[in-house]
């Protein structure tokens, strides 16, 4: 084995399969040690990649002369610390310090394709990727040291990138040193084993997010951030209401306005200035009129809307039969749980910065899916998609809004027209009007249950949304979930765009069976924990149950309600068991629920970083109380009428509990995401939680004040012995 | 109408021509390049474009800039000095006190001018000194434990 051998290209890889301008970046890296690793070569990247036809790099680091590590991806930091867990991830199977790690994110001309940031998988899916990529770089440079030092490779081993001699430590060079003067591009037949989990340092540690210091001193960059010469900020006319036309347009008195330019293409009106509060001022100055169309619905008799009026439902999950199911129980629950439109309501609008060069479209775009972009501007302008790069800076929250990237292809259409590069940042209106909800949905459910307190019948039915989350984890020998998405004659339920937000459908699911299932523990005279653990025998969720409880110091009730305020309500999502258990102190007379403490338990295997689980379940929490307690979209048919934080509510500092989160040991299994589990449960264990507070049932969230009050005006007034 | 504004930003003299109605928030961002105050709402509902007028936290959103004649203004890009953080940066940064971060240039400036006048502040009068700057991500928990710890921190030596 020699030097050399290590200096012939094994990358066999085509690389025509890459945009133009990836392929120049990777031609102008003059030096240092590139690794490719294919994502084909990884079954955990499942999903991951575009499929067989399209070989591509899921990972792609570069060593470089200062020791440095580069690593690419796809993914984009949109606050929920994958730029702190990849770099973790990546460091430790490298065996160089965290602080080496340069992450380079989002950048469709620098990093390998991804499919988007989204449902928790960037720590499930992509991360092994990462680690087995790290591994194989690390191998490499173990090989390229083992020539260079003339030491057989078993003998060497490398800390803080530093390959050395086990048996005689002073024989030692850096990852710097082999990476200097070269330029070597290296993938592996043999693939390295990653580390077992007893010999990893820096995975499974809590770290600080590595990028809080561009936040704290204003130099992290987000799109609206981002100036280029010769740019002019756009504000688009919104029309009043989703559905409506265009009758006439006036803009003539825009043109008094010193520098602003009126652009139209179709229904995409804007205007144009190189003040973008300016371009707002003159964009109040057009004249236009719609025809509306009427309000077939609005948010009061959404629901009876959707029920009266579903086509028939598919079924997608069955088991037994509900007869037989029905004839078992002793007594049978049938309850109907309504859920209301919410926002995703990212402090950072959309936004986005379109610049052509030539036949060159570069956009910033604050987005979640920035490969999915150029797709979506190639259809819309008819230019290729490979002459587009797409970069995707820090983003200002996501939650699954920022998916669809209107406002980047209202960008790149303006930039055409006005042959200038144009920055549309959507005003706080906008971003309520465009954004693509979380559905309002009905469900109704039946169930019964034995004398034993066993639960032998769940016919489950959603009106309006899917059935994330829904899927049973109590068992149930006679069940049916229907999922009813569309209206009788065909046409879909909503009025305007709704799509995923944080956990899609979970939420409302599980605020329906949790709220079902301590309705029946009431009914069976039962203790809610004992009632969930004598129909559950998933070990995973017995275990979260049991540890969520030991933590919160649940101990069962004399009677229900007990008065104590204390609530608990299980889920699963993305295959994370997840359980909260929450006190909260009812204001009968305001109606105002204030939760003092939540504790949030979860088994997520694998524990890349437990301070960034912690915020995300702090986070997670934290946001939840909005759709629980007052955040819903109001409306009049297309008419959105919640178009400020003035009367859609977000939750404030005074709202903020006590969080707790209690992790299952178990790191012999695969990592899991978390950013959507520990939002699941919240609307559920509020409601259990004011039950047991008040004895007032709430049957729809959010809970706002009036409807606490209606529901307790409405209480049964008694109470049930648990003993 | 246009007009000449005069004002300390950072600590340094700064003069524009402008039409003075125009909102402190688009001066900064688009005439003077400082891009750390956000935009959030428009409408002093968010808190996102929280700088300080003379010691005092302002929605900068709805200020005129002609009303800043003469004033000290000072945005998130001005709070270290000489590369050192300013204590607040330091707790946000130890306690990890954010998610996505762009409603955190606010959040330290609106603390900042809640600890200029109240040094030593309850966990409730943190909280009610807050209440009106939004951050969707959650963070809140961690927002009133880093101010807490930089309280504590800034004790004696304003």
């Amino acid at each position: 084995m020699n030097e050399d051998e290590f200096r012939v290209s094994e990358y066999d890889c085509n690389t025509d399969l890459y945009p133009l301008s990836r392929r120049e970046f990777l031609q102008s890296i003059s030096s240092g040690i590139i690794i490719f690793f294919a994502v084909g070569e990884a079954s955990t990247a499942k999903g991951q990649s575009r499929g067989k036809k399209r070989p591509d790099f899921n990972a792609y680091l570069r060593i470089g002369e200062d020791g440095r590590v580069a690593c690419f991806t796809g993914k984009v930091e949109l606050g929920q610390g994958a730029m702190t867990s990849l770099a973790q991830t990546l460091a430790d199977e490298l065996d160089v310090p965290l602080e080496s790690v340069d992450m380079v994110m989002g950048d469709t001309a620098l990093c390998p394709y991804d499919a988007g940031t989204w449902g928790s998988q960037t720590t499930p899916r992509f991360g092994p990727v990462l680690r087995a990529a790290g591994a194989e770089a690390r191998a490499v440079l173990v090989g390229l040291a083992a020539v260079r030092l003339k030491v057989p490779k078993d003998r060497l081993d490398v800390k803080d990138g530093v390959v050395f001699d086990k048996t005689q430590k002073r024989r030692k060079v850096t990852y710097a040193q082999l990476a200097k003067g070269k330029r070597i591009e290296r993938r592996l037949e043999q693939k390295p084993q990653v580390k077992a989990v007893s010999e990893l340092n820096i995975i499974g540690k809590p770290h600080n997010r590595i990028d809080a210091l561009e936040h704290v001193t204003g130099k992290a960059r987000f799109t609206g951030d981002i100036r280029v010469a010769g740019m002019v900020y756009a504000k688009v006319l919104r029309p009043p209401a989703h559905g409506a036309k265009l009758k006439s347009l006036d803009t003539s008195a825009v043109d008094k306005i010193e520098g602003a330019q009126v652009v139209r293409d179709g229904d995409l009106i804007a205007v144009l200035h190189k003040n973008p509060d300016v371009a707002e001022k003159a964009l109040t100055k057009i004249k236009a009129e719609y025809d509306v169309p009427e309000a077939r619905f609005d948010d009061k008799s959404v629901f009876d809307y959707f029920v009266d009026n579903a086509g028939d439902g598919k079924v997608t999950q069955k088991g037994g039969n509900l007869e037989s199911g029905q004839k078992l129980a002793k007594e049978v629950v049938e309850e109907t749980y309504l859920n209301g439109y919410v926002s995703h309501a990212t402090i950072e609008t959309h936004s986005a910065l379109a610049q052509f060069e030539g036949n060159n479209l570069t956009v910033w775009a604050s987005t979640q899916t920035p490969f999915r972009l150029p797709q979506q501007i190639a259809g819309e302008l008819g230019i290729p998609a490979e002459n587009i790069r797409v970069i995707a800076p820090f983003v200002g929250g996501g939650f699954g809004g920022k998916i669809y990237n209107g406002q980047a292809v209202q960008a790149a259409k303006l930039a055409k027209i006005a042959k200038r590069p144009v920055q549309l940042v959507w005003t706080r209106a906008d971003e309520f009007f465009y954004d693509a909800f979380r559905p309002a949905a009905v469900v109704k459910i039946k169930s019964g249950f034995t004398n034993s307190g066993k639960i032998v019948l769940w016919d489950y039915s959603i009106y309006g949304m899917g059935s994330r989350g829904a899927q049973l984890f109590y068992d149930v020998p006679h069940h049916r979930t229907t999922v009813s998405r569309k209206l009788r004659n065909g046409d879909g339920m909503h009025l305007f765009a709704t799509g995923a937000w944080r956990a899609p459908d979970n939420s409302t699911n599980s605020f329906a069976r949790e709220s079902h299932i301590d309705i029946m523990a009431v009914k069976a005279k039962m203790d809610p924990l004992e009632f969930r653990l004598n129909n559950v025998t998933d070990e995973r969720m017995r275990r979260v149950l049991k540890a969520g409880a030991d933590r919160f110091g649940w101990t069962p009730a004399k009677k229900a309600p007990s008065g104590r305020g204390f609530g608990i309500a299980c889920g699963s999502d993305i295959n994370v068991p997840v359980v909260l258990f929450a006190e909260v102190k009812v204001d009968e007379r305001t109606g105002k629920v204030q939760v003092k403490r939540v504790v949030c338990a979860q088994d997520l295997g694998l524990v890349i970083n437990p301070e960034g689980v912690s915020l995300q379940v702090e986070g997670g929490v934290t946001m939840g109380l909005g759709y629980a307690l007052t955040e819903e979209v109001h409306f009049k048919g297309g008419r959105i009428l919640d178009l400020s934080f003035g009367t859609y509510k977000l939750p404030r500092f005074s709202w903020a509990p006590q969080v707790e989160t209690v992790l299952i040991k178990a790191d012999d299994s695969d990592a899991k995401g978390c950013g959507e589990p520990p939002i699941i449960c919240v609307g559920g264990v509020i409601a259990n939680a004011v039950y047991d507070a008040t004895g007032a049932r709430l049957f729809q969230i959010p809970m706002t004040p009036e409807r606490v009050r209606q529901a307790l005006a409405s209480r049964a007034q008694h109470e049930v012995l648990t003993t | 109408m246009n007009e000449t504004i005069s004002f300390k930003l950072n600590d340094k003299p700064v003069s524009l021509t402008t039409d003075g109605e125009r909102k402190l928030l688009w001066v900064l961002r688009s005439d003077l390049g400082l891009t750390g105050t956000k935009y959030g709402c428009g409408k002093a509902l968010c808190g996102a474009c929280t700088v300080m007028v003379n010691n005092r936290a302002v929605r900068s959103c709805i200020v005129p800039v002609r009303s800043i004649k003469g004033k000290n203004v000072l945005t998130i890009e001005g709070l270290a000095k000489n590369g050192k953080l300013h204590p607040i940066q330091e707790a946000f940064v130890k306690h990890d006190a954010l998610q996505c971060g762009f409603c955190t240039p606010g959040m330290i400036l609106n603390a900042y001018s809640l600890l200029l006048r109240n040094p030593q502040p309850t966990r409730r009068e943190i909280i009610e000194g807050m209440e009106y700057n939004l951050c969707r991500c959650g963070a809140h928990i961690r927002i009133i434990r880093a101010i807490e710890s930089a309280a504590q921190e800034m004790k004696g030596a304003r």
